[in-house]
Order: structure tokens, then C-alpha cells, then sequence
């Protein structure tokens, strides 16, 4: 395979074979090699400020007649204070039930009689509200938008049936294999009081006890305008968003100021491998989840990581799904990651697999866990890379894909540069570096292991495997007590 | 389906017109389309946003076409369309696509098996090739273990998807109860576990050359290419892969509910769950575009009669969803709703057919119908978004032409929308929603009552 460095200083020249007449019978007996790859054609990113000082990233996306606007605060579910986890998340959903002189059913008639999307969210690092709409639309649907940021009412009434659709939500999450397995690995790697030990929205215990003055406070400190950017990608010129956002958010004035960012960077310490069984009886597949703390964002192994993940976990043709699925027909699918956040967020490695092959299956995990600590073969390194750095080109699609991977930069404080140079520097990642990062943050001789299954089917399997001391835990040791509902 | 109507070796330029009553929506999807001497249709679509090129391909043949004792089995053959063929090695589909920077995937439904492939614009012959190899040149290559090795993946997925998911047997039982014995729709895309473990290698080449020639397929390539000659080097790839035997068109006897079907099952779920079905009309038939409205009216938004009630008023359901499940022989619509804590199905059901009685004897108001006529605009516009992966631009062009005849069917889609007013929102609902014909599927939490 060709170098993909040198190549990309060449312009996208797609040479096609020459006009035949006739149509000639293709040769199969190789692979076509595709030519040059085409040049990465970054969009251009206009950076202006509103009167108030909130930076505004345009991008302009003329494909299609819509609009993204996203509003991001630099607060997230990582700074909710101790004994209010989940108040970030909480703030967000609560921002569109009641704002400027409308109601949360009004606020919604109106967003969708404009044909719009008007969402909101929190992930671990930022909050965000933000707004799809025809272009044709956008001066009546910004004004909506902006009441929701800058005037939420945040009534009694929609908290209150807010809190019972969240406890509702856990309640299900109970039922769920998948999502007990997911946060007890959160749970027993991070502890309950390490804000990512407990799930963004957090626990029945936290959210039983919140009120309006708790949302209130969050909001407060999390959206101010010196704490705030906005993100607009489509069909627009700057010259037309601007004044629309000068005149719906350039005067928001902030009543206060945004709080440090609060996050508990302790790392957890490493402890020998621990296995963890919920029970689930009769359950067909076992949901395992392994791993430990992984980096954060701000890593800066984040590039060979990201192609030691892949050759492990981050592709189809990864070593855990190659083996796991297609090679042994255990599961599904299975596959690793590493959560990046602002603090050191997990990796880690998952599946289901059939509960008759439980064991089976950890020994095969632990085995490529094991394997990536040796030298990945050039081939396999030459794929992971290309799999990256040749499809970057093509994630600025959308006028979502553009405004999240702007997003990706606000939060991050991501360089200039970054994407501009992300392919070079996926493929200038070596086998060594590779080696060197599996080697410093694989380490399944410390990992938790998780496994939601049926106890009695899988255990003595895994008790065999001598893998390490297992630890039997209930639902309620991962969600805490079920909420009270029944009135 | 039959496409063998399509014409030959023309090719036409249809620009969609452009719609003049709103400033709003402008849906103009340009395509070339051709039919190779082999019967497959070709439809290639320019977008140069990205420098990518999707493949798109459609055979028209899903889970329908099963017989007896083989349910599952035109999913199972999807996946052993990734397997490799004669000139691709076992692995090596992935593998070569991860190389170039591509994607893909395939999925199965009731009607259909689609496949795509994203790659980097270079690489278009890449993705040419595997595609035309596995239509071409799959049975070269296949084995009675690749069967097996796959078999045991699919098991997996019915295991992870529907098994071991709250409320997953209800979705596989809904089709059961609402389809009888003999209709190709009674049993689900995924299949019974003793019908994935009985299919064979033997099955596997009956179905491939029965089901799997060009004339029973089309083909989208879409994004960043040139026309011209991406159809040269369409015409290249494909023009060895022999034609096969034309595909009889897929009939079903008649269906009608005759009156209401009760079934309660029980889950291992916290809370329970009513599913209230009916038989509706076909995809694209009179009654389809009106019922999507009255899915909407009923539960597609905060301010919808059932979200609004169930969930916001009343606080007694978490949830409340209506669609219409359009497909080729029959249709759906479905209503689901999970009762809150201390509430029980029953008590959904009873506000479920107060709004859909309201709904079938009054008209709705104007504005109600225009918001989601707004709703269902703007969706048009963002399906447009993106060419490749599911849902994108190639998928469309390629579900029109394959439900339709007629890629290029965007506006007048749109214009199925459009069109419908308050007067056939309501009269959809009276007509194709009765109480006395209708399926009722109950899950309560195992233990109680």
C-alpha cells in the first residue's frame, strides 16, 4: 500500500479508465487499488463575537435549506456538585418546559409548527440546546431558542413530572442487561461518590431530592454568556446569521459568573483483576463489560490510542470482534473504546455473549488483551490507520457532523490545527507507539470485569478460569435502592 | 417485484420539479438511470459535498419469501453476503474496505435485503468490485461452514436484540398475532431459533439462484462521481455477472383482522405494556401517507392527543408511540404505551380508544394537520443530508424505485402529505382503526397479575 502522507498534497484527481466503446470483462483476479486518495477539504470556520463577548463559529453548508444552531456551556454532568449528581442533566431537559411567557406545551407547539428540532442535552463536559430548522424559519425560530437559554421558568409543576419520568427511566434501566452491566462497570471502577461511577442523569436518591432552587443554581452557574458558545452550520451566510444572533443573544447579559470547573481528577487506584456477577436468572446472553480507567481528552497519547483501539476493538475487522464473533460465534459484536472526557474517563471492552459461552468467551478477552502488549504485524497497523485517516475526509457531511465536531473542539480547546492535521498525524502513529500505549493503559490483570447474566449457568465456568475473586452483586448495589413510585 | 418493465438501455434524466406552492421545501434529486443486459437496474446519483461514493444495492426479496421451517433465513443469507466470494478471500471483504477508509453494512426486512458501501471517491472500483463479486460469484466460495459460523452470530443477535431485551418477545409476537399462518408476513424478519438451526448450506444456493440475480435487484451509486463514467465502470464490474431467472411477483391471500385478537404474555419487566395493531393499507397505497398523520395527531409530538393525555396530563404512561408500519403486501399501525408504576394496561387502553374514538368522529384542527405537514417537510429536507449509510440519499432513490417504479418519487411523496387534510386524518383513522378488529397484546411484569 502506498504511503497516504505524501499523497495527500495532491489535488483529488479521480482518473477513471479511458472511454472504451465496448464494455470489457473486469479483472478479478486482483483487488482494484484505488488511486490518490481525495484531498481533505476542511470547511471554513468564520470565528466572530457577539456585542457580550460569546464567540460565534459559523460554518457555511450550502446544501441543504437548513440551519444547526448549537448553544454549548462549558458545564456538564462533570460539574454537577457532590450529593447532586445529575442536576446538569436535569437543567438541561428542564430548559424547554417553561420559558420567556410560554409553556413547556407551547414551547413545543410552536418549535414544531416551524418544522424545527429544538433539543437539549448534557454529556459529561458541556450542556448543550440546540436548534434545527429550515433556513426559511430561522428568525422565528431563534427567538424560542433564545428564550429557552437565556429565560427558562423552570415551573414546580414540569419539574415534578420531570423527576417522575427520570425515576420511571431508572425503574426500566433495572430490566435492561445492557444498562446494568454498563453502569455497574461505571460503579465498581469509579466508586459511588467519583462523578462517573454514577449515570448522567443520577441516582433515585439524588434526583427524589431535587427542587427548583437546585436547578436554579446549576443554571446559574452553568449558563452565563462567559461561559457560552454557538455553533451555526448550513444554509446561511455569517453576514446574515450574525445580526439574527446579535439581536437574540448578544444582549444576554449573565447574573453571575460561571463556576470553576469542578471535576474530581483522583483516580481511582488499581486493584488486581476483580470479576463482578449481577444476577439475572434465565437471562440467554451474559452482558460483560471490562476494562478501568482509561485518559483523558486532553491525552496526549490520543492518537495512537485511537489506533491501538481500533486494531483491538474500533472495527469490524478488530481483534475482540474477529475472534469473538467471527471466529468463535459467541456474540453479536464486540468491540472497546475509550471514553475521553476532560477527566481520565474508562476504557473499556464489551459484548453480549451467550450465557453457555461465558467463560469461553472472557478467556478470548483476555487473551487479546493480553496480545495487543505485543507488536501489531504492519498490515494489521497499515489497515487501523487507513480505516481513520482515509474516511476523515468524508464525517463533515452534515450540517450535524460539522457542528459536533465543532463541539469536539470548543470543549476540548482542541488546537487550530486539529483537523487539518489529523490525518498526518493518525498515520505518522509507529508499531512502537502503538505497543508503547497498549502496554501503559491494557493492563487485564487490573481490570474489572463485569457480567450481567444468569449466575447460576455461568458461574462455575468463570469460577474455573481462576481469573480472579468474584464478587456477587445485586441491582440495587449498582442503581442504589429502586425509586418509590407506587402512590 | 417485477422489474422487468424498466426500460432497456435508455437512459433518463429526470430533474424533479420543484415545488412552487412553498419556498420551504425544493426537493430536486437529479439521477441517471439504465437497465445492464444483465437486468439490472441502475440508478447514479451526483453529490460532491464529500468525497464520497455509496453503493447502494437492493434486492428485492426479504423475509416474505421464506418457506416453511426456514423463517430467518433471508437475514441469515445477509450475512453470509459479507463472507466472501470467488475472487474475495473470507475476511477480506472488511478487511480491503477498512483499507481504503469504507463502511458498510447490510440489513433484512419484510420486502427487502439492502447492502451499501462508503468509501473515499479513489476507491470506487474497490466497492464496485466486491459488490458485483458477491452478486456474481458468491456460491464459489461458500461453505457449509461459513453457513455455520454465521448461523451462530444471527443466533446472537435474536439473543441480544429481542431475547434477552425488555419487552423483545412482544415485537416478535406482534406479527403472529396480527398475520395468519399462511401469510409471508406471520413470522418475524429474525426468525424462530429451530428454523436458524435447521437452515442448510443446500438452502443457501437455492435462495442465492432463485432470489439473488440482477434483474431481481438495483443498484444506486451516488455522491461523488462523474456520471459518465461511473456508468462505464459500472457497466465494467457487472457485465460478467450472468442474469438469472426472472422472479414471479410476491402474492399474499388477502388479510383482514375478523375481529380482536387478546393475548398477555409475561416479561421480565418492571412495568407493563399494551400494544393495540390493525391491518392497514400497503405502502404508497390510498390511506398510508393519512395514517402516518394520524400517528402523528395521536403520539408524534408533546402537543399529540395521546402524549398529551397518557403521559403529560395524566401521568399514568412513561411512554406513547404510533406509527404506521408501511410494507409492500399489508401495513400496520401500531400504538405502544408502558403504564407507569401503579398503573396498568388496561387503564391506557381505555384513553387510547377515547382519542382515537375522538379522533375518527371529529376533525382535527386546521392548524393540528399543518403542523404536521411542517414537521413532515422539514424531515424531507434533512433526509437529504446525507447520500450514503441508511436512510440517505442512494437508499431513497433505491426504496422509490424499488416500492414505486420511479426513483425519483420525492415530491410526489411530499405531495402525499401535502394533500391531506384534516378531513382524511380523521376519516383514516374511522376507516382503517376499528375497535372490533384489531390485535391487543398485553405484557405484564412476570409475577403479577
Amino acid at each position: 500500500m502506498r504511503n497516504v502522507r505524501a499523497l495527500l498534497a495532491l489535488l483529488l484527481v479521480v482518473t477513471f479508465a479511458p472511454v472504451a466503446v465496448r464494455t470489457q470483462a473486469p479483472d478479478r483476479s486482483q483487488p482494484p487499488q484505488p488511486g490518490p486518495p481525495p484531498a481533505l477539504k476542511l470547511p471554513a470556520i468564520q470565528k466572530r463575537t457577539l456585542t457580550n463577548g460569546i464567540p460565534v463559529w459559523i460554518v457555511e453548508h450550502h446544501q441543504v435549506p437548513i440551519v444547526q444552531v448549537n448553544l454549548v456551556v462549558l458545564s456538564g454532568t462533570g460539574d454537577d456538585p457532590p450529593g447532586k449528581f445529575g442536576i446538569a442533566s436535569l437543567t438541561a431537559s428542564m430548559l424547554t418546559e417553561g420559558a420567556g411567557t410560554r409553556s413547556a406545551l407551547q414551547i413545543a407547539d410552536a418549535i414544531d409548527f416551524l418544522g424545527a428540532d429544538l433539543s437539549t442535552s448534557s454529556t459529561s463536559d458541556a450542556s448543550t440546546v440546540r436548534l434545527n430548522v429550515p433556513v426559511v424559519r430561522i428568525s422565528e425560530a431563534l427567538p424560542l431558542m433564545a428564550d429557552v437559554v437565556q429565560r427558562p421558568t423552570f415551573p414546580e409543576s414540569e419539574l415534578a413530572r420531570q423527576k417522575v419520568q427520570r425515576l420511571t427511566n431508572i425503574l426500566q434501566a433495572r430490566d435492561d442487561p445492557a444498562s446494568i452491566s454498563q453502569l455497574a462497570f461505571a460503579r465498581v471502577v469509579y466508586g459511588d461518590t467519583h462523578r462517573y461511577g454514577t449515570a448522567l442523569a443520577g441516582s433515585a436518591q439524588t434526583i427524589e431530592g431535587f427542587t427548583v432552587a437546585d436547578v436554579r443554581a446549576f443554571y446559574e452557574t452553568a449558563y452565563q454568556p462567559g461561559n457560552a458558545a454557538i455553533i451555526v452550520v448550513g444554509d446561511i451566510t455569517a453576514a446574515r446569521a450574525l445580526p439574527l444572533l446579535e439581536t437574540r443573544f448578544g444582549k444576554w447579559a449573565g447574573q453571575g459568573r460561571p463556576a470553576p470547573h469542578n471535576r474530581s481528577l483522583t483516580e481511582p487506584a488499581r486493584q488486581p483483576r476483580q470479576i463482578y456477577i449481577v444476577d439475572k436468572p434465565g437471562a440467554p446472553q451474559s452482558q460483560v463489560r471490562m476494562g478501568w480507567v482509561g485518559v483523558a481528552r486532553s491525552t496526549p497519547d490520543y492518537f495512537p490510542i485511537t489506533v491501538m483501539n481500533t486494531v483491538l476493538g474500533g472495527s469490524f475487522s478488530s481483534r475482540l470482534n474477529l475472534n469473538l464473533r467471527e471466529k468463535h460465534g459467541y456474540t453479536y459484536g464486540a468491540n472497546s473504546q475509550f471514553d475521553m472526557r476532560l477527566g481520565a474517563g474508562p476504557f473499556l471492552a464489551a459484548a453480549g455473549i451467550q450465557t453457555d459461552k461465558t467463560a469461553d468467551a472472557l478467556k478470548e478477552f483476555f487473551a487479546e488483551l493480553e496480545g495487543i502488549k505485543q507488536t501489531v504485524p504492519a498490515d494489521e497497523l497499515t489497515r487501523a490507520k487507513h480505516y481513520i485517516s482515509l474516511r476523515y475526509p468524508l464525517g463533515f457531511e452534515t450540517t450535524g457532523d460539522i457542528a459536533a465536531r465543532l463541539e469536539q473542539a470548543l470543549v476540548y480547546r482542541l488546537p487550530d490545527e486539529f483537523f487539518a492535521t489529523y490525518i498526518q498525524r493518525i498515520e505518522s502513529v509507529t508499531a512502537a507507539d502503538v505497543q508503547r500505549v497498549a502496554q501503559k493503559y491494557i493492563d487485564p490483570e487490573h481490570f474489572a470485569v463485569v457480567i450481567a447474566g444468569d449466575r447460576a449457568a455461568i458461574e462455575p465456568g468463570i469460577r474455573a478460569l481462576n481469573a480472579g475473586p468474584i464478587k456477587i452483586l445485586t441491582v440495587d448495589d449498582v442503581f442504589g435502592p429502586a425509586p418509590n413510585l407506587s402512590k | 417485484m417485477k422489474l422487468a418493465t424498466v426500460l432497456a438501455v435508455l437512459t433518463l434524466t429526470l430533474a424533479a420539479p420543484a415545488f412552487s406552492q412553498s419556498s420551504l421545501t425544493k426537493i430536486d434529486v437529479k439521477y441517471t438511470q439504465f437497465t445492464l443486459p444483465n437486468g439490472l437496474t441502475v440508478i447514479l446519483h451526483e453529490d460532491h459535498s464529500v468525497p464520497l461514493v455509496t453503493t447502494n444495492m437492493w434486492y428485492h426479496v426479504g423475509s416474505a419469501r421464506e418457506k416453511p421451517g426456514r423463517t430467518g433465513f433471508a437475514h441469515l443469507f445477509e450475512h453470509l453476503m459479507f463472507m466472501g466470494s470467488q475472487h474475495v478471500k473470507p475476511g477480506e471483504f472488511d478487511d480491503l474496505l477498512e483499507n481504503a477508509g469504507g463502511t458498510n453494512n447490510g440489513s433484512t426486512e419484510n420486502d427487502r435485503t439492502n447492502y451499501w458501501i462508503n468509501v473515499p471517491s479513489n476507491a470506487i472500483q474497490l466497492a464496485l468490485f466486491l459488490e458485483s463479486d458477491r452478486m456474481g460469484f458468491l456460491l464459489e466460495s461458500m461453505t457449509p461452514k461459513t453457513v455455520d459460523a454465521q448461523r451462530e452470530v444471527v443466533k446472537n443477535e435474536r439473543r441480544q436484540s429481542f431475547e434477552n431485551r425488555p419487552y423483545g418477545q412482544a415485537e416478535l409476537l406482534l406479527s403472529e398475532l396480527l398475520y395468519p399462518p399462511d401469510h409471508p408476513y406471520h413470522w418475524p424478519v429474525i426468525g424462530f431459533m429451530s428454523d436458524l438451526t435447521a437452515a442448510s448450506y443446500e438452502d443457501v444456493v437455492e435462495f442465492f439462484k432463485k432470489y439473488y440475480a440482477p434483474s431481481n435487484a438495483s443498484f444506486v451509486v451516488a455522491g461523488d462521481i462523474d456520471p459518465v463514467a461511473t456508468r462505464k465502470l459500472v457497466e465494467k464490474w457487472f457485465s460478467d455477472v450472468k442474469p438469472g431467472e426472472p422472479v414471479a411477483k410476491l402474492t399474499a391471500p388477502p388479510v383482514a383482522l375478523t375481529g380482536v385478537t387478546k393475548r398477555t404474555i409475561t416479561d421480565k419487566v418492571q412495568l407493563p405494556r399494551i400494544y393495540v395493531a390493525w391491518l392497514t393499507p400497503p405502502h404508497f397505497a390510498p390511506g398510508d401517507a393519512a395514517l402516518d398523520m394520524v400517528a402523528d395527531a395521536l403520539a408524534g409530538s408533546k402537543n399529540s392527543r395521546l402524549y398529551k393525555r397518557l403521559v403529560y396530563d395524566m401521568q399514568i404512561a412513561q411512554d406513547v408511540v404510533a406509527y404506521q408500519n408501511s410494507q409492500q403486501l399489508s401495513s400496520y399501525f401500531l400504538i405502544q404505551a408502558t403504564a407507569r408504576p401503579g398503573h396498568t394496561a388496561d387503564e391506557l387502553l381505555k384513553v387510547i380508544d377515547e382519542e382515537v374514538a375522538k379522533l375518527q368522529r371529529e376533525t382535527p384542527p386546521a392548524r393540528e394537520t399543518q403542523r404536521s405537514i411542517n414537521s413532515i417537510e422539514a424531515s424531507f429536507l434533512r433526509r437529504l443530508e446525507r447520500v450514503g449509510g441508511f436512510g440517505g440519499t442512494a437508499d431513497q432513490l433505491n426504496a422509490y424505485f424499488t416500492y414505486t417504479g420511479n426513483a425519483g418519487y420525492f415530491n410526489q411523496d411530499l405531495q402525499r402529505y401535502r394533500s391531506t387534510t384534516s378531513a382524511d386524518v380523521r376519516g383514516a383513522a374511522a376507516q382503517y382503526l376499528p375497535k372490533d378488529h384489531r390485535v391487543e397484546l398485553t405484557v405484564v411484569p412476570e409475577g403479577a397479575k
